[in-house]
């Protein structure tokens, strides 16, 4: 063996911080990423921008509604029931620390 | 299992955390591109593009004929063009802003469709009013040829405001009003007498380009 591979072989590997379950799903992900951007949403828009069908898209809504990420608003417009989401501060600041997880990640595995 | 479930688990590596790390980030830059603000408008563009209209104007005041009224105008257009274009992707590749998708993308489409009537409408003038020998002559008597040639620094003002009123749904709020008040001084240039044209183009492209740029300029990173 080389002193390269030797070297490549030792190298410990990047530790993978523990995510927060509620983020660390894809659509979770979209949703409070879309709702980051796009401040408050109807379940329409979030729908459409996400490509995520009725059912998904209000299960993993009310995931991050329990754990206090988003804030839900239901109303009626011209008789058609409305539903407005909103990140909430606590939302906003799980996305953050995702974020700075990832780009801690992202550092530790460049290389040298 | 779940399928959409990110492969960052300890237990399931099925690639690099590095790389999963970076599809995610791309994922969510993706997504915030499509709900957010299209936010690559260029103010300082925006600037060099209402001192460009202003020297235009400037030298379009001394202009004898229509049709080398004409020709500054459209010299102006596309030295505009070609500075707002580049100022917007300069902005975009500073800002990482994904220019052809998205926002972006909307932003674009929206604005071009009032650009595509002003082109047509110029050229129809141009065209057909404007000989080969350079000499402008009417087709239905003078009255209606100057009439034509006078509308045109309303319509154009009125067309590039309502392009960037639509387009500008999907960026910053200083955009739509922009737009807005490029459509007020196009209708004002509609009303007032025609020998006033040169002075709103100057006033819009010119004046409100560089009002607006220092705005979006100072606000909104460039």
């Amino acid at each position: 063996m080389s002193k390269r591979t030797l070297r490549r072989a030792v190298r410990p590997a990047p530790s993978v911080p523990d995510f927060d379950p509620v983020v660390h799903q894809r659509v979770r992900l979209g949703i409070l990423s879309a709702l980051a951007a796009g401040g408050a949403m109807t379940f329409t828009d979030l729908k459409t921008v996400l490509e995520l069908t009725d059912g998904n898209l209000s299960v993993h809504a009310r995931k991050l509604e329990d754990a206090g990420y988003v804030s839900v608003k239901k109303s009626f417009d011209d008789r058609t029931p409305r539903t407005d989401y909103e990140l909430t501060k606590k939302g906003s600041d799980a996305l953050a620390t995702y974020l700075d997880q990832m780009e801690a990640l992202i550092q530790a595995t460049r290389p040298a | 299992m779940s399928l959409d479930r990110p492969s960052l688990r300890r237990h399931q590596p099925a690639v690099a955390p590095g790389e999963a790390a970076h599809a995610h980030l791309r994922f969510i830059r993706e997504t915030m591109a499509k709900t957010g603000t299209f936010t690559a408008v260029p103010g300082w563009g925006g600037v060099a593009m209402g001192v460009s209209a202003g020297i235009a104007a400037a030298i379009a005041y001394q202009q004898t004929t229509v049709s080398s009224w004409l020709t500054v105008w459209t010299a102006e257009a596309l030295v505009g063009l070609v500075i707002g274009g580049w100022a917007t992707l300069d902005k975009a590749r500073r800002h990482s802003v994904p220019l052809f998708s998205g926002q972006g993308r909307k932003f674009l489409l929206g604005l071009l469709p009032a650009l595509l009537v002003g082109v047509a409408l110029t050229l129809a003038i141009y065209g057909y009013e404007v000989g080969g020998t350079k000499e402008y002559f009417a087709r239905q008597g003078s009255a209606d040829a100057t009439a034509s040639y006078s509308l045109l620094p309303g319509v154009w003002l009125l067309l590039y405001g309502a392009g960037v009123t639509s387009a500008g749904v999907f960026s910053v709020r200083l955009v739509p009003l922009m737009g807005c008040l490029f459509m007020l001084t196009g209708a004002l240039a509609l009303l007032a007498p025609a020998a006033w044209g040169t002075a709103f183009m100057a006033a819009g492209f010119g004046g409100l380009h560089i009002v607006f740029g220092v705005l979006i300029a100072q606000r909104h990173g460039g």
